[in-house]
């Protein structure tokens, strides 16, 4: 197995989600057969090939700089579990 | 530590964000104005509500390519946009839209003076991308458990400047930033304040014995929101790690953020910040392509950098380099010598009176050139009344003062309250005779062959006549009728 348990734990950690043991012995190895299954795209050779950034072959999709009306504040802070003074209210993250 | 400081030098890149002057924001048609109040410059875009599409602004990568131009980069014709992934309030999203492979420009060059010698710093690559928000965590109304946010500045656009470890002093990285700021201000694309964060500066620094080729662990430094705060910050921090290598120690690999009441750094928990940033392109943002043309209009548009006008300030005028540094410190204050000197006879004169009088105003008021309220072909005429004679420079500055007071011309201030020079040869020798029979003590004193007297009577001359004779002719007055009483 590539993906590892630790593996598992550090993705989860940076995306703030918390999973069991047995969770964790069950990702790794779906993510592992994931893995697998993309790895046969090595044994393409794509030394000359560019490498696409985007699927839709378009470029500069551009807006001009013009201001356009914001959305009221009451309504930006409608589903904000908690506010206060106009300010979305989070728990403490600075000691 | 003067030892040691022979023995170590540092190495030190700088990385120098700089919020564009647009009028929306980078990917969202909201207003990208500073201030205002909370959560009332937010679109659904920038605010990361679920199914939205950022699209770019235009404006933005103009701003980027003329920085690019600025600091001698290669601008990047084809250009990628990436999410930088990591978690905190002020960024709802989750991720900040920058620019990982494929920034805009790349491989540039920034030279500038320091302690008088030129000196060049290389700019590994300047890239778009958008603030975050704002998190309140001191203001008196915020409680002992909360941190407050505010999205406004969510999608404010950004260039970030990231220069190459070139750097090897705290006066180096000042005078590369001071150089940063001007260009960006001439350029016209971000006001340069460091204390409302439109300019901000973070530094990576690491030592290494003198002469040597390998790096070592580097430090970042954050919030040094002020010049004079990121010459501290760098000093004491290659203070810091001097004095840990040599007591034995080692330095870790850490981010610090500069405390500068207190004039210290200090770690930031390893919990506040993360650098598996997981990198990947923004599949919401299709390639930007810069044509040949389009860099070719952007490049036409460019006005003159700080430095090329320093330049022509002394040929053109014949000023020299102290003041035509000054003079460029600001494209305003540039401006307003320049539309100064146009009008007025002698450019030297300009030059003195504005660096002089209209600098020191400006700094006894808090106020830039942009709000000082006399017109420049109003200081022209001040001065052009010095230059033929009809005011001397001490009334000049009687005058500027009514000026500013009444914001009357000089000519009409002059006029109303009598104050023409008076170059009149006999009435001032009258003058001169009667300050002369005052002071026998000193006419002795001359005769005597104490030249030094001829300043105190120059004075009392002066003096009798309220300011207004002529000093050039007071002087000759006084030195004939001296010599006169000395042959006698």
């Amino acid at each position: 197995m590539r993906i590892k348990v630790e593996d598992i734990e550090k993705m989860a950690r940076l995306a703030r989600l918390s999973f069991t043991d047995e969770e964790k012995q069950n990702l790794a190895s779906h993510l592992d057969t994931i893995v697998s299954y993309v790895e046969k795209l090595d044994e393409l050779d794509t030394t000359d090939v560019q490498p696409t950034y985007h699927v839709l072959d378009m470029q500069n999709v551009l807006r001009d700089d013009v201001v356009e009306p914001s959305l009221h504040p009451d309504e930006v802070l409608r589903n904000a579990p908690n506010k206060k003074n106009g300010y979305f209210s989070v728990p403490k993250v600075i000691g | 530590m003067s030892i040691l400081k022979e023995k170590y030098e540092a190495v030190i890149g700088l990385e120098v964000h700089v919020q564009l002057l647009t009028n929306s924001k980078i990917f969202s048609s909201s207003s990208a104005a500073f201030g205002g109040a909370p959560n009332s410059k937010v679109d659904p875009v920038c605010l990361g509500l679920p199914g939205v599409l950022p699209v770019l602004n235009r404006q933005t990568v103009n701003f980027a390519m003329r920085v690019g131009l600025a600091t001698n980069c290669k601008i990047g014709r084809h250009s990628i946009f990436a999410r930088k992934n990591y978690f905190y309030p002020d960024l709802p999203k989750g991720y900040q839209i920058s620019q990982f492979e494929e920034p805009v420009c790349e491989h540039g060059y920034l030279d500038f003076e320091v302690n008088g010698q030129m000196k060049r710093v290389g700019i590994t690559r300047i890239h778009l991308e958008e603030d975050a928000g704002k998190s309140i965590h001191a203001e008196e109304f915020v409680g002992s458990d909360e941190t407050l946010v505010d999205v406004n500045r969510c999608g404010v656009p950004l260039v970030e400047i990231v220069s190459e470890p070139d750097i090897r002093l705290a006066s180096e990285a000042v005078a590369y930033l001071v150089e940063l700021r001007r260009i960006v201000q001439y350029l016209g694309l971000c006001d340069g304040n460091m204390e409302e964060g439109s300019l901000r500066c973070d530094a990576n620094i690491s030592i290494r014995p003198v002469g040597g080729t390998e790096l070592g662990v580097k430090t970042e430094l954050k919030n040094m929101n002020s010049i004079s705060g990121v010459e501290n910050a760098i000093n004491y921090e290659i203070h810091r790690q001097i004095e840990l290598l040599e007591s034995g120690g080692a330095v870790t690999q850490q981010t610090l953020l500069w405390n500068a009441d207190k004039g210290i750094a200090r770690a930031m928990r390893s919990k506040e910040y993360s650098h598996d940033y997981r990198y990947f392109p923004d599949p919401d943002l299709v390639p930007l392509e810069i044509s040949d043309a389009w860099l070719q209009e952007v490049k036409s548009a460019l006005p003159e950098l700080p430095r090329a006008r320093k330049n022509r300030l002394i040929a053109e005028y014949k000023l020299p380099q102290y003041d035509a540094e000054v003079l460029t410190a600001t494209r305003p204050l540039a401006d307003y010598f320049e539309a100064t000197a146009g009008a007025c006879a002698d450019a030297k004169a300009a030059s003195n009176w504005i660096m002089g009088e209209v600098l020191r105003y400006l700094k006894e008021n808090e106020i830039t050139i942009e709000a000082f309220s006399v017109p420049p072909g109003e200081i022209a005429e001040l001065l052009n009344l010095v230059g033929d004679g009809t005011i001397n420079l001490k009334v000049a500055r009687i005058v500027f003062g009514a000026m500013l007071e009444t914001g009357k011309r000089a000519a009409v201030i002059v006029k109303e309250k009598g104050l023409v020079q008076v170059s009149d040869t006999a009435q001032i020798t009258a003058q001169v005779r009667m300050v002369l029979s005052d002071h026998p003590a000193e006419v002795e004193k001359y005769v005597a062959g104490k030249e030094q007297v001829v300043g105190f009577l120059v004075g009392q001359v002066m003096r009798a006549t309220r300011g207004q004779a002529n000093p050039k002719i007071v002087n000759e007055v006084l030195r004939t009728e001296l010599q006169a009483l000395a042959d006698s």
